[in-house]
């Protein structure tokens, strides 16, 4: 294992300086609880550990603001690409309830405009990971957190599944987890009775990585998701929103989201 | 006149245990509910990812806003100086500190997390609502505990009036707070306007005071303790002008509301296209709760058994006013793109309905049976209730109420 | 009660006390000291009966038992000594999941993957599922709740997601 600096110590991670070194991503060995609800253990295969974290020691900093930008024009009605990507990344399976029990972090929305030409468009929504989130202002225990780059997470070891949040947030981007889950993706521990949203795949982030739906996107050759630093003005995601207009939902609330859209 | 008054505790044992057993097995169907939905989770119930608080939210709600306006009784007694109202202060204070248990607890047992309500109570993120709230009702069972003690305890008699004073302005602020948990949403068009908060201490102050109402008149029931008409009468007057102010201000708040036109749809859904929450609204809170209360209390030719109806049917009021601002608002799609109608799989854009479970009716009942039980169990083990409550007692030089023909047949 | 009215506050208590144990409301009127102590050895034996139950009890069954650490690493060393690791590692865990939530520090020396890593035991590679695994055997004997595995609880084979080698 690495050394471990002090946390006090200025580092802090930034893109271009991130180490490889360090410790491996171990992985948990399954467990079924001690409330067993479901028999049978499983080892976890420790996935190539390649060492994909930083050192320990660099924490997320404030110099950074994560951000998505959403082109409507370039997504396509009907495709789900992203919400198929994000299911698999944070293992969200379809619950045994109704549909509407079901999580759902990422979803798309088909548009109709009313006025004029009934223009039709389609976006994903997830979690705007507002700058000024009305989540994490009801939060009575403060487990809805923004953290320090601007994403904003649920704290699940303290969250007592009060969803006032999701009274509260005004994308209707969260969801409860309405019972007992299995078969998750170690980075990505979720519980009943806690309320999640989309993460902007911190577990990626932290590697290096973009958020599993943009890469989705990518690779299918949409295009139609970028991600990156808001406050890096060299970033392509900075450039696109100083040359072309895009727009944040509901900016009306001034909750200053970190995703935007263009074209709606 | 009050010298005269001698509180008892209540001596009909049958009676009591009976209820009790009522209330118990209500309680254990509640609890055994609540076990249920934290083991399978709330797959189970009703609600869901659009419909996150149901069925025992309305209870819960409902009983913690009748809570502090029983106390209100009191408040007159102490605060306000109307001594007529001072033998009826201690049952005042009692269900008031009931409800809001029986009410505390359904709101505890449905969260996500149960287990985790230590964290709940030692982790507080100040900026919200909520975190406030577990102060302020903590608080108002501290102060309302040491007003009761006050009231009781005859050597601390003359400082219970400050206290009575503390315990007032306390239960504004609760109330107010209470109605902030839903003002404070910025998302919710059927939540946005500060009008809120006046009009939850208003439903306050009419639940509280019906539900008082037949907890007096169902105590004396019992033990066959005379209730007078003065005091009946004057707690109909306060009953008909809290229901009266209610209405006043749930007038105030659609209104206000219909002006904007962005605010049309979710006002046109409640007032008219709302399916059930339109008729819970017009039939259920504004017909039964509202209107129907105020010509039993008012109409000439007042009767006891109209006054406990009027009672009744502001109750039944209160649970269609909670189900139309807890469920009715949720149910109204948020508005993310003004303009646009939108579809998704995640039912943006349209009216999602609700069902409740019986999980649900079962958890919300069992806070219910626990208030009761709670003033049962108090009325029969501690001296609440003073022995006689008639006019001779209470005040000898009030003049008996206009007699009707129906009072005379009354049994004193 | 009101036959209590002319008594001092103490010797009302000790009279309530007594007329909850049994006695009538009659015989309060000339309650003295001398009733309680009557009805004292009562209590006392009342008690004591349920200490001894309770200790028989826990003696005469057949119980949890001791716990067991079987490291199914050997020779590798843990973070600390097993007595500090006894009394701390609850300390440790909890803090180390502040750091790495809320502040974002990854890849930390303190982490619940890591033990479980060496912990797991070699019959199921698990740490719960009977009280011959590693968390379990502890927490089975003192009878605290293991709340974590609710949620850190991944399956088989998952697999990083395609693409995410680096």
């Amino acid at each position: 294992m690495s050394e471990e600096t002090t946390p006090d110590a200025a580092a802090v991670r930034d893109p271009a300086r991130r180490a490889f070194l360090g410790v491996s991503a171990t992985a948990a060995a399954a467990a079924a609880g001690f409330v067993a609800l479901a028999p049978g253990v499983r080892l976890m295969e420790l996935a190539q550990a390649q060492s994909s974290y930083p050192a320990a020691g660099q924490f997320a900093s404030s110099k950074i603001r994560w951000g998505m930008l959403i082109d409507t024009t370039k997504c396509a009605t009907g495709c789900t690409d992203c919400v198929t990507a994000c299911n698999k990344e944070n293992a969200i399976e379809p619950g045994s309830g109704r549909p509407a029990q079901s999580s759902q972090w990422i979803r798309k929305i088909e548009l109709t405009e009313q006025a004029g030409g009934h223009r039709e468009l389609s976006l994903p929504m997830m979690c705007q990971h507002c700058a000024n989130p009305p989540c994490v202002d009801v939060c009575p225990t403060g487990a809805s957190f923004k953290r320090a780059d601007g994403i904003v997470l649920v704290d699940r070891h303290i969250c007592i599944g009060c969803r006032y949040c999701m009274m509260a947030c005004p994308y209707q981007a969260r969801s409860f987890v309405h019972e007992p889950l299995h078969d998750q993706n170690p980075e990505v521990p979720r519980g009943q009775g806690c309320v999640e949203s989309c993460t902007l795949c911190v577990q990626r982030i932290d590697r290096g990585q973009g958020p599993a739906c943009v890469e989705a996107c990518t690779q299918a050759g949409h295009g139609a998701m970028i991600f990156g630093d808001l406050n890096d003005p060299a970033g392509e995601i900075a450039k696109r929103i100083a040359t072309t207009a895009s727009s944040q939902v509901r900016a009306d609330l001034r909750l200053d989201p970190g995703v935007r859209y263009q074209g709606i | 006149m009050a010298a005269n008054i001698v509180y008892r505790e209540i001596a009909n044992k049958r009676a009591t245990w009976a209820l009790l057993a009522l209330c118990g097995l209500f309680i254990v169907a509640g609890a055994g509910a609540h076990l249920t939905m934290e083991h399978y989770g709330h797959v189970i119930t009703g609600m869901d990812n659009r419909i996150v608080w149901g069925l025992p939210h309305v209870f819960a709600v409902f009983l913690i806003v009748a809570a502090s306006g029983a106390l209100n009784v009191a408040s007159t007694a102490s605060v306000f100086g109307k001594s007529i109202y001072k033998p009826l202060a201690p049952l005042s204070g009692l269900l008031s500190l009931a409800l809001l248990a029986g009410g505390l607890t359904v709101l505890m047992l449905d969260l996500g997390r149960p287990d985790r309500i230590i964290v709940a109570a030692t982790q507080y993120n100040f900026k919200s609502v909520f975190a406030w709230n577990v102060f302020l009702y903590t608080g108002f069972f501290t102060i309302v505990g040491a007003y009761l003690w006050m009231m009781m305890e005859r050597r601390m008699n003359a400082y219970a009036k400050h206290l009575g004073a503390a315990a007032f302005i306390w239960r504004l602020v609760l109330t107010t707070g209470t109605g902030s948990i839903f003002g404070f949403l910025v998302a919710r068009q059927a939540y946005q306007s500060a009008v809120l908060a006046p009009t939850f201490i208003a439903f306050s102050l009419s639940y509280g005071t019906a539900i008082y109402l037949l907890t007096l008149a169902g105590a004396c029931a019992i033990d066959d303790r005379p209730l007078g008409d003065a005091i009946v009468g004057r707690l109909k007057n306060l009953l008909a002008t809290f229901v009266a102010a209610s209405l006043y201000l749930v007038a105030v708040l659609h209104l206000t509301n219909l002006y904007f036109t962005r605010n049309h749809g979710v006002e046109n859904f409640i007032l008219r296209d709302g399916g059930i929450f339109t008729g819970l609204f017009w039939i259920g809170q504004v017909g039964i709760g509202s209107v129907l209360p105020l010509i039993f209390l008012l109409a000439p030719g007042v009767t006891r058994a109209r006054v406990l109806l009027a009672s009744v049917a502001v109750v039944i009021g209160g649970f269609c006013q909670m189900y139309v601002t807890i469920i009715g608002g949720q149910a109204w799609p948020l508005n993310l793109f003004p303009g646009f109608k939108v579809s998704s799989s995640f039912f943006d854009g349209e009216v999602h309905n609700y069902a409740p479970s019986i999980w649900e009716i079962l958890l919300g009942l069992g806070g219910v049976a626990l208030a009761i039980a709670i003033v049962i169990l108090a009325l029969r083990l501690l001296r609440f209730l003073p022995e006689r409550l008639d006019d001779a007692t209470l005040d000898p030089s009030h003049a008996a109420l206009r007699p009707h023909p129906a009072e005379s047949a009354h049994a004193q | 009660m009101k036959l209590l009215r002319g008594q001092s506050a103490s010797s009302r208590a000790r009279s309530i006390l007594a007329y909850r144990g049994g006695m009538s409301r009659i015989s309060l009127r000339g309650s003295s000291h001398l009733d309680l102590l009557a009805t004292l050895p009562v209590h006392a034996i009342r008690l004591l009966f349920i200490f001894v139950f309770a200790i028989g009890a826990n003696l005469s069954f057949a119980g949890v038992p001791k716990p067991v650490i079987d490291i199914a690493k050997p020779g590798s060393k843990c973070l600390a000594p097993p007595e500090v690791m006894r009394r701390t590692h609850m300390s440790m865990l909890l803090h180390q999941r502040e750091k790495t939530l809320r502040l974002g520090e990854r890849g930390a020396k303190v982490s619940l993957e890591g033990c479980i890593e060496c912990h797991a035991n070699k019959s199921n590679g698990s740490v719960l599922g009977s009280n011959q695994n590693f968390c379990q055997t502890c927490h089975a004997y003192v009878a605290v709740k293991v709340d974590c595995f609710e949620c850190h609880q991944p399956s088989t084979g998952m697999v990083k997601t395609a693409g995410t080698k680096p």
